[in-house]
């Protein structure tokens, strides 16, 4: 654990990290509200939305691809829910309309524009790049109080840190009206809360989370994070507060995990290369949700009590 | 280059043509089996079916690669790809069973671990095979440009074989879909019809994996369905819909692409399925966008003009501006807001309709003729002239209406 | 435009009800609601006076419901008017508790009693104010009030149907308000939540608060209530209980799905 760990794996494992934290916090509201498939419809236009950045910019700088990532996720949750109100279709398939026709339109241009000269494709949007976010400058752990050091980070951790504190913070501020909005959405009208406004403003903060954890991640731990640490943490308690820390606790762990198994691994089963540690992680997050729907202390459903 | 008529009658070479048939059969198949778990309220358990099918896909490559294979045998490949869709179906099914999680969450879950473990292997894939392409690509997005005529051949039969068995499985699958506990009363086996729904859907996700890809498969089982559902309210019609949408998207977005170079074929299956998804969710006569505003407006001022009549009739004022300007435009007032004679004439026949309301109701207690005392239902549409004599008779001689 | 006034009572004057005062507790105005092209209450005016427990009746799909939403501004209304206290929804709000139907929640939400009854007061906390030992003895006396006080820790989800119903009653009287507006409070509870909950309904009535509650069983009407508003999608009859509660405008409201022999058992007033 000396100067090769700060150097070649501190910064993917801190930025897997962070990108499962950032996406589990809103997740765990989604999977209450019974949107937890919004996240996957979210990861799937983020295509489509980098490949118009792309086409309209001419380059392939990160702040455009971000922004026409955030522009389709909007896109996309403005027309599911318009669909779903103005032709009366269930949630479920109005996403599945919406990602599905948004994609092949990504993939559309994307092999109609030429894409030879960019390194955009398919596999970088779903695997992310975590294994190359190294840190060179780095020599050792001093290097973590070396400001020149420092500013050589790569640029993805600073920005998934931001993106995973601005979760944490809405998350606090905003804890009581989604706790009530999510529970008990006419009562919380009745209140006066803007019951609306809530669950469109949790969508984009869902949003945000995965655009700025796909450009550092792939998409596949996006849906993952969104989804399993904290479905594993709902089977293992029955109260939102330990819910969340657990969500977070399990979505570092499944990161941590993953990508230490993805990296040595193979090689303590001795083959000489590794494999994806997007997808490691994401498989180590789906056993620990196997694990918690055998074991989990609160997995069984309770429902509306019968009337006594 | 083809013409697009060539392609379009078929004309554009075997391959091309195969290919064209084997997409419309695989769009009418996927449009009507999508129907069915539309109408479960399951249409994205195609989505953790179809995602599901990578670490088959990959397995089976290592398999036959382990065995001496060229591991890109697509029957081979597609036989992995059912194998694990089906795992990943049957876990969504436990988990829902087993636990308090939702089926959404349950989806998520397995298609998002399914999904990244099938990246897992096909990183052990790349590893092995270095410097040739093992085709994550094609897997992902359908390709059909380099396609072997014994593939082609695949896509067409298996397309007719899942039409031919939905075909023969509609009775069935159309009773459970529409209302399962009744169907279960008929005596037929709701659980198997629901298994060989799915097993249908399987097929179709596997055959059109070669086709259009992983992930856009899912928009042939949803789409076709959805815009179906905005022509008809009953069942049988919109399996024929449905599968007519996935069928004339499979056809045009084949011919499309074999005509036009860089144009893929699966993305245009999709969105020639998504125009008519549109074209439907905006102009459909009854269910349609436009439509519902239409009706909702023209709701709106019956509402408002029957109560401007009873106003008018009881001589209270009235401040609504919407009610104003609806009498005004049908000139029961004039532009100073005094009633007109003609206003008159109506206040008084509306007034005088609610009289035989009230007496209606308390000499008939038949709900159904009553209960559509909803205010906006004339009663002439209830009772007969004759009935409605007898309730005049019953009130006494009409009273003329006061101006105000 | 010469006449700027109210909105016109159209049943009202039909009804013979007076005019709005300015000092009921509820009072509606051509309230007119729709699902789809059916109105599911047209042009309905109704008052309820401040200080008095009121009944809404009616027949299933009367609209009883859509009513109390209408008027929380749950649903969207085609036209009419809503005034609580004499004033708008929005500047009345902090007087109103409101008791949701039971069934429209997901009692499977990891929470406990004790917090449900905290969401009472989430309109005096704020976003991130601390809850203060005041509030949670304000919570711990609603939960007491309903019979509940063993119960704050325990999961929601662990209660029976009447557990259910108290805890949200105790959570409206964490809310403090004036006016109770109650969905169907008593749809599946045991006799003794009935009969816990009504005692709990009373002692707010004598400390000078409003209730208004959907109400489906008619032969208790006139043990509980003071007021009754009767309606199938227009308003039928409203008044005290003595004057409106009568023979005649039950089969108005119920039209032939109550038989002549039920009507006779529920004692109402002599119409």
């Amino acid at each position: 654990m000396g100067a090769s760990f700060v150097q070649f794996s501190l910064t993917p494992m801190l930025i897997g990290v962070l990108a499962a934290i950032a996406c589990a916090l809103p997740g765990n509201f989604l999977i209450l509200r019974r949107q937890a498939l919004i996240g996957d419809a979210i990861s799937h236009v983020v295509l489509p939305g980098i490949v118009v950045a792309f086409l309209v910019t001419g380059t392939v700088a990160t702040m455009p691809m971000l922004m026409g990532a955030g522009a389709a996720a909007l896109v996309a949750v403005v027309l599911i829910e318009a669909i779903r109100r103005l032709g009366r279709i269930e949630p479920g398939a109005a996403m599945g309309v919406v990602f599905t026709a948004l994609f092949a339109g990504g993939v559309l241009l994307l092999e109609q524009s030429d894409t030879s000269r960019v390194h955009l494709d398919v596999d970088h949007a779903l695997m992310g790049n975590l294994e190359t976010l190294i840190w060179l400058r780095a020599s050792g752990w001093d290097s973590v109080i070396d400001p020149v050091a420092l500013s050589h980070l790569p640029p993805e951790l600073p920005r998934i840190a931001g993106v995973a504190a601005l979760m944490a913070v809405l998350t606090v501020i905003f804890w009581r009206p989604l706790k009530l909005a999510s529970f008990d959405e006419g009562f919380a009208r009745a209140m006066g809360l803007p019951v609306s406004a809530i669950g469109l403003g949790l969508v984009i903060a869902a949003a945000v989370a995965a655009v700025a954890a796909f450009d550092a991640v792939g998409s596949i731990i996006v849906i993952a994070m969104f989804i399993c640490p904290p479905a594993t943490a709902r089977l293992m308690t029955d109260r939102l507060t330990t819910q969340v820390w657990l969500s977070v606790a399990i979505a570092a762990l499944a990161a941590i995990l993953g990508y230490v198994l993805a990296g040595y691994g193979p090689i303590w089963l001795g083959f000489d290369s590794a494999v994806s540690a997007a997808g490691m992680i994401a498989t180590v997050a789906g056993l620990m949700l196997g694990m918690a729907c055998l074991w989990g202390g609160a997995r069984g459903r309770v429902g509306v009590a019968p009337g006594a | 280059m083809v013409g697009f008529l060539d392609a379009i009658t078929l004309q554009a070479g075997y391959n091309a043509a195969l290919v064209t048939v084997g997409a419309t059969l695989l769009g009418f198949a996927a449009g009507m089996a999508g129907t069915f778990l539309f109408l479960r309220k399951r249409a994205l358990v195609s989505d953790a079916m179809a995602h599901a099918t990578l670490p088959g896909i990959a397995l089976a490559f290592l398999v036959m690669v382990a065995f001496g294979g060229d591991g890109r045998n697509l029957a081979g490949l597609l036989l992995g790809a059912a194998a694990s869709a089906l795992v990943g179906l049957a876990l969504v099914d436990w988990i829902v069973r087993r636990t308090r999680l939702a089926e959404d969450a349950a989806i998520g879950a397995v298609l998002s671990v399914f999904f990244g473990f099938g990246v897992v292997l096909l990183t052990v894939i790349q590893s092995l095979e270095r410097g040739r392409q093992a085709g994550l690509e094609d897997v992902l997005l359908g390709a059909t440009a380099g396609m072997l005529m014994q593939d082609a051949l695949l896509i067409a039969v298996g397309g007719a074989v899942v039409v031919a068995l939905i075909v023969l499985l509609r009775r069935p699958m159309t009773l459970v879909a529409f209302d399962p506990g009744h169907a279960a009363a008929l005596g037929v086996p709701v659980g198997r019809v629901d298994m060989a729904m799915m097993g249908l859907v399987m097929a179709i996700t596997v055959i059109g994996l070669s086709l259009v890809g992983l992930i856009l498969i899912i928009a042939l089982l949803i789409i076709p369905p959805v815009t179906a559902r905005f022509w008809t309210d009953r069942v049988a019609p919109m399996l024929l819909i449905a599968g007519a949408v996935g069928g004339a998207a499979g056809y045009m977005g084949a011919a499309l692409s074999a005509s036009i170079p860089d144009l893929p074929t699966g993305p245009m299956i999709v969105l020639i399925a998504a125009g008519l998804f549109t074209v439907s969710l905006l102009f459909a006569p009854r269910r349609g966008v436009l439509a519902a505003i239409l009706a909702r407006r023209r709701f709106q001022a019956r509402v408002h003009w029957r109560q401007g009549l009873l106003s008018l009739a009881r001589a209270e004022p009235i401040h609504d501006p919407l009610t104003l300007r609806i009498l005004r435009a049908a000139g029961a007032i004039r532009p100073d807001g005094v009633a007109t004679d003609k206003g008159r004439a109506l206040a008084a026949k509306s007034l005088r309709d609610e009289r035989r309301w009230e007496i209606a109701r308390a000499i008939h207690q038949d709900t159904a003729l009553t209960g559509r005392y909803d205010g906006l239902t004339p009663i002439e549409d209830v009772f007969t002239p004759d009935q409605i004599a007898d309730l005049d008779t019953r009130i006494g001689p009409p009273q003329p209406v006061g101006g105000m | 435009m010469p006449d700027m006034l109210r909105l016109a009572s159209h049943d009202g004057a039909l009804l013979g009800a007076q005019p709005t005062p300015a000092d009921a507790a509820l009072a509606v105005r051509g309230m007119t609601v729709s699902y789809g092209q059916k109105p599911a209450l047209f042009s309905v005016d109704a008052t309820f006076p401040s200080g008095v427990m009121s009944a809404i009746i009616g027949p299933n799909g009367a609209g009883k419901s859509t009513f109390l939403k209408a008027a929380l501004g749950l649903i969207p209304m085609v036209s009419g008017e809503v005034r609580f206290f004499g004033l708008p929804l929005a500047q009345a709000r902090s007087r109103i508790a409101y008791v949701p139907q039971r069934a429209s929640v997901d009692w499977d939400f990891p929470t406990t009693v004790i917090d449900v009854v905290l969401m009472g007061r989430y309109r005096r906390l704020g976003l991130l104010r601390r809850v203060g030992r005041a509030d949670l003895a304000l919570a711990q006396e609603a939960l007491a009030r309903v019979g509940m006080e063993g119960f704050a820790h325990r999961q929601i989800g662990q209660l029976s149907g009447g557990q259910q119903q108290r805890v949200f009653l105790a959570r409206a009287l964490a809310q403090q308000g004036d006016l109770y507006l109650l969905d169907e409070p008593f749809a599946g509870v045991d006799a003794a939540t009935e009969a816990a909950i009504i005692e709990v309904l009373k002692a707010l009535k004598a400390a000078g608060k409003t209730v208004i509650a959907v109400h489906h069983d008619l032969s208790t009407v006139a043990d509980y209530f003071d007021h009754v508003f009767l309606v199938n999608v227009r308003a039928m009859a409203q008044g005290p209980v003595a004057s409106a509660f009568t023979t005649a405008a039950l089969s108005q409201t119920y039209g032939g799905r109550l038989g002549a022999g039920q009507l006779d058992q529920l004692h109402p007033a002599k119409g």
